[in-house]
């Protein structure tokens, strides 16, 4: 920013200086003279907008007209199509919009061509009174003062500290809106149940999945085997559970140290839980080996454990080990090694006690 | 509207009306509210109907509303679909749901009530951002306003929650999505985040009991709040009366304008309509939400283009804008065994806590600055407060570039640009955006203001070329009745206002600062034109036309 | 009749009549075949459609793809990647590819009918791959509500939930599917043109496929309940129109509102 004054010259003298104001400055002329409308002096111009405004009334009235009729004489039946709803819809819009518009227009016409329209200067009053104000500050004094509150401060400070402890028992009362979190969060349904590995199975048909049917540049939306079985909490184990399986040529795969045997000929499966979030990183570039959360573009590269390299996500996709069993189906041979999903406060000691 | 108002003993109301409104004031004695409301003056502007916009929203956001709590089911149960939309047909979903759809297919009228509904809610927010932005720039917030500026951002604020919660209760695809998000950020929040998550979830996402919970803070605890800070707006409203425009005649101890009765209660009441109509127009032939398309909501699908509705766009943008790692430093880090997301936190908390902040503030904090402690009636010219109009439009870029980003996969495709590059862009400009608008701002005020001088001086262009007799071409400039220019000139330019010592001869280290920035308010001004200065073109111009003269003008 | 002598001294009336006899010809030519390829796609190539389209990739093709479709640094192999990959990519225009890019785009195609059925067929011969789907799983007969599921849990991240398209990374995009027609979505998802992933029979079953299609069909052809669907764009598109034909029109009403009667 410049530091000069801009467009003010003083040298000029075109800066009002203090004291000189009302001297320098220009007098208010006054609201403006009032001009009359059409409608004010030719009768036949008020008769026309009275016309009008009648006529809006009236297309309200065909406005109303319209919506009954499309209310009852279109019908919603059981073979009723998408077009009829729509029409049905329009109509309804198109007589609302009416009855309404011709009521408004109607009443703003008649209020802006024929009710009075000269411009009213009102004084404002002040909002309060000096002498009102005097008072009002005295009474509040005098009522602090005959509470006595300043001169007992065992009173005042054991009344605080009540006050500051009875709305204890209300925020109680909200902790029994849900349970305590717990580990849960760190556990999904991939775990091994009895000792049986769970098997990967299509999503959302539940059919289990060969690892002869995931060809090259496939991608697979996964649940676990029996999530469909499920009664009750469906949904908050599919939430953990959902898996991205891919098979790509396994020299583009780079496995760490550790996880060498955690995919299968090229096969493998990420959670599809954005780290970030929550949202499903369902996007999968075949060639690119990029996978894309739709919902804030977090990027991650499977030919690098998921590694990010794009978006506001910070850590990698956690990875489900799989294997194949004698069957030739794809099993998880283990839960997932950390929390799937958003991270957490509690997230690093779960993780810690996974692999613990 | 009657004009018998007073309830003398020997007074007999002689019209209808009049009888009606004595039985009326004999029992509750209205009298009094009548005469003081009856015949109120209110000032005329487009822009003063914003807030009426938004008021009447609501009240059609009521109507609608009331009409589908009639059919809508917050039950998270599960059940098959069996009403008349065949691609869902047999489809597992929630109650919730399925009775959404029934609403949507299978009741007379449904649609177009959700749809009037769901637009209302748009237009409710829009509305007072608009309102807002209004009273911001024309300095409405000024003393004795300042509390009224709070009750509308509180406003502003139950609005968006008024919207977030309905947005969720459909139980569809996209806003199961909206929820699982706000899953993921209410859990980055350090020690008390999952605890909160899980009792607003009643346990882990996304459990059984979210809709209904949601459902009840929609339709009561949000609206109820909403109703109780109109009633206390519109009681300051009456208490301070209306703002109006600077020109003739209009003062800070007068309010101009058209009486209560009957024109400006007949230019509201018939505003209600047409809003309403507007409504209904976009109702009946654009659709809103289709939840139709998106299906119930499942953990494992997603829809490209997940957005929430426009007014939590920009936490949503600022969550996309922040990157998780920069140069190897990853912003989630282990803190004595705890997880700390600040790729989470920050961007959802840091700008919408410093724009509501400093929302909330800035009536005070330019106070604090002017040390003007007068009352204020009339309104500032944009550009005749051209610091607060930077200030202004550098908070609404920013917003807007927030805002931008919660839509970049949409600015990707539409205008065949990289995703990754327009999120490179648009982070520049979540930093360098507000500068650059705040410069040009207030630049553009000043040279605005100038031109105010410029006509108020030598008067208006008439675009008419006259030739001289020795050759010169020149512009006619008509000049200005003493209404017009009283509008250009009757504004006040104050001035820095230096440190000033205190009580005891200190300057302190606060007033210093407050000086500081009472420098960069008021440094650059333009001050009104004064009747001399009018004289003195007058006595230039000589001729009977007024010559435009470059050289004399201000402009640099 | 005035009218249509007006138009055949249009200019494009001669493309027209080209077009309508291109058509003719591979209607006919369909309807020729039909026979033959409903049986098994892959093995219903003649041999002299092979060698024509052997001609017609030597010529069109071999620059980038190399001679014997053996792939260059600036095209892949096109060995075994089966005649639907052939019918999709020449079929939509994307290839041959006017210019590089983040990826080939949708153009009106450059080869007519029989000349991709005979690039389908030259490419068929290289290797076994997917061939043409046939014809029974196009009709758009299927189960749109299972199509629905299908398409929401392996398609609507990329393609959105309405089919309205969507954004990869780097300038890479997913397209709309309207007017997108059955046999060229069946063959996308068969063989996973460009970053579109491969969705083999064993992981959508051929009958799925056709569901997915039933679904997309259905709701192409039934369009919104609701009026214009603002193309589908969800929320975004939503609030853009509020605030500028929403608010605009409001903003109308309070000029005129405000303003003073003549």
């Amino acid at each position: 920013m410049g530091n000069h004054s801009d467009g003010s010259p003083n040298h000029s003298g075109t800066v009002a200086t203090a004291g000189q104001n009302e001297v320098e400055k220009f007098q208010d002329p006054g609201i403006p003279p009032h001009r009359l409308r059409l409608a004010d002096t030719d009768p036949k111009a008020a008769k026309r907008a009275e016309r009008q405004v009648a006529l809006l009334f009236g297309l309200s009235v065909v406005g109303t007209v319209i919506f009954l009729v499309a209310y009852f004489a279109i019908d919603l039946g059981e073979d009723a199509g998408i077009a009829t709803i729509r029409l049905q819809n329009a109509l309804l819009g198109v007589g609302t919009a009416f009855a309404m518009l011709g009521i408004g227009t109607g009443i703003v016409h008649w209020a802006k061509a024929l009710m009075p329209d000269h411009e009213v200067s009102e004084e404002r009053h002040a909002i309060r009174y000096e002498e009102d104000r005097v008072a009002a500050v005295r009474i509040v004094d005098d009522i602090v003062e005959e509470t006595g509150i300043k001169r007992r401060p065992l009173i005042r400070n054991t009344l605080l500290g009540a006050v500051a402890l009875a709305p204890l028992p209300a925020i109680a009362i909200f902790g029994d809106l849900g349970p305590r979190p717990d580990e849960k969060l760190a556990h999904t349904m991939w775990a091994p149940q009895d000792g049986n590995l769970k098997r990967l199975a299509r999503d959302p048909d539940g059919t289990p999945i060969k690892a002869s049917d995931v060809t090259l540049g496939s991608a697979f939306h996964v649940i676990p085997e029996g999530l469909n079985e499920l009664h009750e909490g469906k949904l908050n184990e599919k939430a953990k559970a959902v898996v991205l399986l891919m098979r790509l040529d396994p020299s583009s795969l780079n496995p760490s140290a550790g996880r060498e045997d955690w995919g299968y000929n090229g096969i493998v499966a990420y959670s599809k839980i954005c780290t970030h979030v929550g949202c499903p990183v369902a996007l999968y570039e075949q060639q690119t080996h990029h996978l894309l959360c739709p919902c804030h573009q977090s990027t991650f590269d499977l030919t690098q454990e998921c590694k990010v390299i794009f978006g506001p996500a910070s850590r990698p996709l956690p990875q489900l080990p799989i294997a194949v069993d004698d069957e030739g189906y794809l099993v998880a041979t283990s839960d997932f090694k950390e929390p799937v999903g958003p991270s957490y406060w509690e997230r690093d000691m779960h993780e810690r006690s996974n692999n613990s | 509207m009657s004009a018998a108002t007073t309830a003398e003993p020997a007074f007999v109301a002689k019209t209808k009306a009049g009888r009606v409104t004595d039985f009326v004031d004999s029992r509750v004695g209205g009298s009094g509210i009548l005469r003081e409301f009856g015949r109120k003056v209110f000032p005329d502007h487009w822009s003063f109907m914003f807030g009426e916009v938004a008021l009447y929203s609501f009240v059609i956001l009521l109507l609608s509303g009331t009409f589908l709590t009639f059919f809508f089911d917050p039950s998270m149960a599960e059940t098959h679909y069996d009403g008349s939309y065949v691609p869902l047909k047999g489809v597992e979903m929630s109650v919730a749901y399925s009775s959404s759809l029934d609403i949507s297919f299978d009741i007379r009228g449904g649609l177009f009530m959700r749809q009037v509904h769901h637009w209302a809610a748009l237009l409710f927010v829009a509305s007072i951002a608009v309102h807002m932005l209004r009273v911001f720039f024309t300095g409405a917030f000024r003393k004795p306003r300042e509390m009224n500026w709070v009750v509308g951002s509180v406003l502003l604020i139950l609005a968006m929650a008024a919207g977030f919660t309905g947005y969720s209760l459909p139980d569809d695809l996209l806003s199961g999505n909206g929820l699982r998000i706000i899953d993921g950020v209410i859990k980055s929040i350090p020690i008390v985040g999952t605890y909160i998550s899980f009792f607003l979830f009643g346990g882990e996402f996304p459990g059984t009991a979210i809709i209904s919970r949601l459902y009840m803070l929609h339709i009561l605890l949000v609206p109820a709040l909403i109703l109780l800070m109109i009633v206390l707006h519109l009681f300051m409203v009456v208490v301070h009366k209306h703002t109006q425009y600077p020109g003739p005649g209009r003062n800070d101890n007068n309010v101009v304008g058209y009486p209560l009765g009957p024109v400006y209660a007949a230019k509201a009441g018939g505003f209600f309509f047409i809003v309403f109509g507007v409504l209904a127009l976009m109702a009946g032939f654009f659709t809103i939400n289709p939840i139709w398309n998106y299906g119930p909501y499942d953990p494992s699908p997603v829809s490209a283009g997940t957005q929430p509705d426009w007014y939590i766009g920009f936490v949503d943008g600022a969550l996309r804008l922040m990157p998780g790692v920069i140069n190897g430093f990853h912003f989630e880090y282990v803190i004595f065994g705890f997880t700390l997301t600040l790729n989470v936190l920050l961007p959802a908390l840091v700008p919408a806590g410093i724009l509501f902040t400093v929302m909330f503030m800035y009536p005070w904090i330019e106070r604090w600055i002017t040390k003007d402690d007068r009352e204020h009636h009339v309104l500032d010219r944009p550009r005749n407060a051209p610091t607060r109009t930077a200030i202004g439009m550098a908070g609404f870029v920013w917003y807007c570039v927030m805002w931008a980003a919660a839509g970049s996969d949409l600015i990707a495709t539409h205008f065949h640009v990289s995703l990754n590059d327009v999120t490179y862009w648009l982070r520049t400009l979540f930093f360098i955006g507000p500068i650059i608008a705040f410069i040009v701002t207030k630049r553009v005020a000043l040279a605005l203001q100038r031109k105010d001088r410029e006509i108020a001086l030598h008067g208006r262009e008439t675009g008419r070329i006259v030739r001289l007799p020795h050759g010169e071409f020149i512009e006619v400039h008509a000049p200005l009745d003493e209404y017009k220019r009283y509008k250009l000139v009757g504004f006040e330019s104050p001035k820095v206002l230096p440190a000033e010592p205190n009580e005891h001869g200190v300057v302190t280290g606060k007033e210093k600062r407050r000086a500081f920035l009472s420098k960069w308010f008021f440094e650059d001004r333009v001050a009104p034109a004064t009747p001399a200065e009018l004289e003195a073109a007058h006595g230039h111009g000589h001729a009977a036309v007024e010559a435009s003269e470059d050289s004399k003008s201000l402009t640099h | 009749m005035k009218a249509l002598s007006q138009k055949r001294r249009h200019p494009l009336a001669a493309v027209a009549l080209l077009l309508m006899g291109l058509l003719v010809m591979g209607g006919l030519y369909a309807v020729a075949t039909t026979v033959n390829e409903a049986k098994a796609s892959t093995t219903s190539y003649s041999a002299n459609d092979t060698e024509e389209g052997g001609k017609l990739f030597a010529a069109n093709c071999a620059t980038c793809h190399g001679m014997g479709a053996s792939g260059t640094q600036a095209g892949p192999s096109l060995v075994g990647v089966g005649a639907a990959a052939v019918d999709f990519q020449v079929g939509t225009g994307r290839m041959p590819m006017q210019m590089n890019g983040p990826q080939a785009m949708e153009k009106p195609a450059q080869f007519n009918d029989e000349q991709t059925h005979q690039l389908a067929a030259y490419v068929a011969s290289l290797g076994a791959g997917p061939a043409v789907p046939e014809e029974g799983l196009l009709d758009e007969g299927g189960d749109a509500a299972a199509g629905g599921e299908l398409f929401r849990t392996n398609c609507a991240m990329c393609h959105n939930a309405a089919a309205a398209g969507g954004a990869l990374t780097r300038g890479k995009f997913a397209p709309a599917l309207a007017d997108v027609s059955g046999k060229h979505i069946y063959e996308a998802m068969v063989t996973g043109p460009q970053n579109m992933p491969v969705f083999s029979d064993t992981n959508i079953t051929p009958e799925g496929k056709r569901d997915v299609i039933t679904f997309l069909k259905q709701i192409e052809s039934t369009g919104s309940p609701g009026g214009a669907d603002l193309g589908s764009l969800g929320p975004v598109a939503e609030g853009l129109f509020v605030w500028v034909a929403g608010l605009g029109v409001i903003i109308a009403f309070t000029i005129w509102l405000t303003s003073r009667t003549s």
